[in-house]
């Protein structure tokens, strides 16, 4: 593997790599909508935790869904991509419309769906193996690659996730020997490997250091350019800096969603006031 | 907002009161210092003056002290929405009030000039500018304690009468120094008089603005009804 290091000795770890086999072809402009959702509602047995939620999640857009806790939020991502198939008891109702198929229609196809969204979580997951293999595991699940292009998909994986230049001469060492910042941005890379439409982050940061948290932003700030990026955070501040949209819920209802700038300085509807200015309770 | 719950954090809260309590406390000090200067004006009282022009340190202590919290509550508190608002405008609205004390201070000190001379005509039109903008300066400060979107409005509005006379003052004031030239100086202290309670008014314009901003976040629109139209005055001699 130190060979790939050999080859693209010049490459930083900020610098965008030139994407290896077309992987950079979804490059769009902005504008248009990623995922349109209409009249979703959502139940963990006979608990509805989303109530007829309609919003729509723009194009290579930073869209932040916040809220207390049980508010729905991480309920709505995980319906994004079908996380909830997992669990019996757990059905959605309503359209989540994304390229014009309904990712709720049971004939789906759930691999193909999650290949398109891909999701970051809490805690960062790395799995118990090589850098490089926690990278290439997802891409061989769904594309054969020779040896060349799978280096290559790596690298250009890790230095669109700016995590390249500090991990290049131990590709090869455990995935667990990394910091708790670089796991995460580890994990970043992985999603963003098999190249998705749309990357889920589920409070991405809330285990890492404020600098760590402050790279993952810049992160975000970056892939945003190729990628939609739905984000759910508790950190306000962090949705504040990070978000071009916010989605405000509360008890698995959409209050308001908006423009960052105007939800965190002149929000519409008084219940969002209240949470984010911390008089809720 | 006062129909807000209160926030979780208390010593934040007890913070915003403060800051409320600060500017408040500004504009009781602005409200005695221009009745003293409208007292010195008009009825040439000296000491009145003085305590006038003494009065603006206090004024100038407590918009630093204003400026250092603000910059303080935004550092610690990283207030957001309305929070966010109420702060940003106690800087603004603490810059505004800083500005009527040194209009204030110099007009108690103009009057100690005017003193000098006996003045061949009445200050009526000016008696009644004073009161008109002590009026609105009361007015604002009671938004400020408030915090009354309504009410802003309506202090905003209330400055087009103090442009009407203000105007009305400037053009009584040229006809006297036309009249005869020992009246120029008197008369150029008092269109200075009358020219700092006209800013006074658009000052507490702009905080009677900053206040609705700070309230519903909607910025008042930019037409404001406005008379002072003193720039484009000319007053020529009568033909003999």
């Amino acid at each position: 593997m130190t060979q790939i290091a050999n080859q693209t000795s010049s490459s930083d770890s900020r610098a965008v790599a030139p994407a290896p086999d077309g992987a950079g072809r979804r490059a769009r402009p902005d504008g248009g909508v990623a995922i349109q959702i209409k009249d979703l509602s959502f139940f963990y047995g006979n608990t509805q935790a989303l109530k007829g939620i309609t919003l729509d999640i723009p194009k290579h857009r930073v869209t932040a869904m916040i809220g207390p806790s049980g508010c729905g939020k991480s309920t709505m991502l995980r319906v994004l991509n079908r996380m909830y198939d997992l669990y019996p008891g757990h059905r959605a109702e309503g359209e989540v419309i994304m390229d014009g198929d309904d990712i709720l229609s049971p004939s789906l196809d759930l691999n193909s769906l999650r290949s398109r969204v891909g999701m970051v979580f809490q805690k960062p997951t790395p799995f118990p193996m090589s850098i490089y293999d926690n990278i290439s595991f997802g891409v061989r699940l769904h594309e054969k690659l020779k040896r060349a292009d799978m280096d290559a998909r790596v690298e250009w994986a890790l230095t669109r996730a700016a995590l390249w230049g500090e991990v290049r001469d131990r590709l090869a060492a455990p995935a667990g020997g990394l910091s708790g910042g670089q796991q995460q941005r580890l994990c970043i890379a992985r999603s963003i490997a098999i190249r998705p439409e749309v990357i889920l982050l589920d409070e991405p940061t809330s285990a890492l250091d404020p600098i760590s948290t402050l790279k993952i932003e810049e992160l975000i700030d970056e892939l945003k350019r190729d990628f939609t990026i739905v984000i759910v955070t508790h950190n306000m501040q962090q949705a504040a800096r990070c978000a071009d949209q916010v989605a405000f819920f509360y008890l698995g209802e959409l209050i308001e969603i908006g423009p960052a700038g105007q939800i965190f300085t002149s929000p519409r509807q008084k219940k969002t006031q209240e949470y984010i200015t911390g008089r809720f309770g | 907002m006062s129909d807000l719950p209160q926030h979780i954090v208390k010593s934040f809260e007890q913070e915003l009161k403060h800051l409320r309590d600060m500017q408040v406390e500004m504009g009781g000090l602005l409200e005695s210092q221009l009745a003293a200067a409208g007292a010195a004006v008009i009825q040439g009282d000296s000491a009145a003056a003085t305590a006038a022009m003494e009065q603006d340190p206090a004024v100038d202590a407590l918009e630093r002290e204003v400026e250092q919290f603000v910059i303080r509550l935004l550092a610690l508190r990283q207030p957001m929405a309305g929070d966010l608002r109420q702060v940003v405008a106690a800087l603004k609205i603490s810059s505004d009030l800083e500005r009527i004390g040194d209009y204030a201070a110099n007009v108690a000190k103009r009057s100690i000039v005017l003193s000098q001379f006996s003045l061949p005509f009445k200050l009526g039109g000016l008696a009644h500018l004073i009161r008109l903008v002590q009026e609105n300066l009361k007015h604002t400060i009671d938004i400020l304690g408030d915090y009354d979107a309504e009410q802003a409005i309506a202090v905003w509005r209330a400055d087009q009468p103090v442009d009407d006379i203000y105007t009305a003052i400037f053009r009584e004031l040229i006809t006297y120094m036309m009249e005869d030239p020992r009246n120029i100086t008197p008369c150029t202290h008092l269109l200075f008089i009358a020219k700092n309670l006209e800013r006074i008014g658009d000052h507490t314009t702009n905080i009677a603005e900053t206040v609705h901003y700070a309230v519903t976040g909607e910025v008042l629109p930019e037409g404001r009804p406005k008379g002072e139209t003193s720039a484009y005055m000319i007053v020529r001699p009568r033909e003999s």
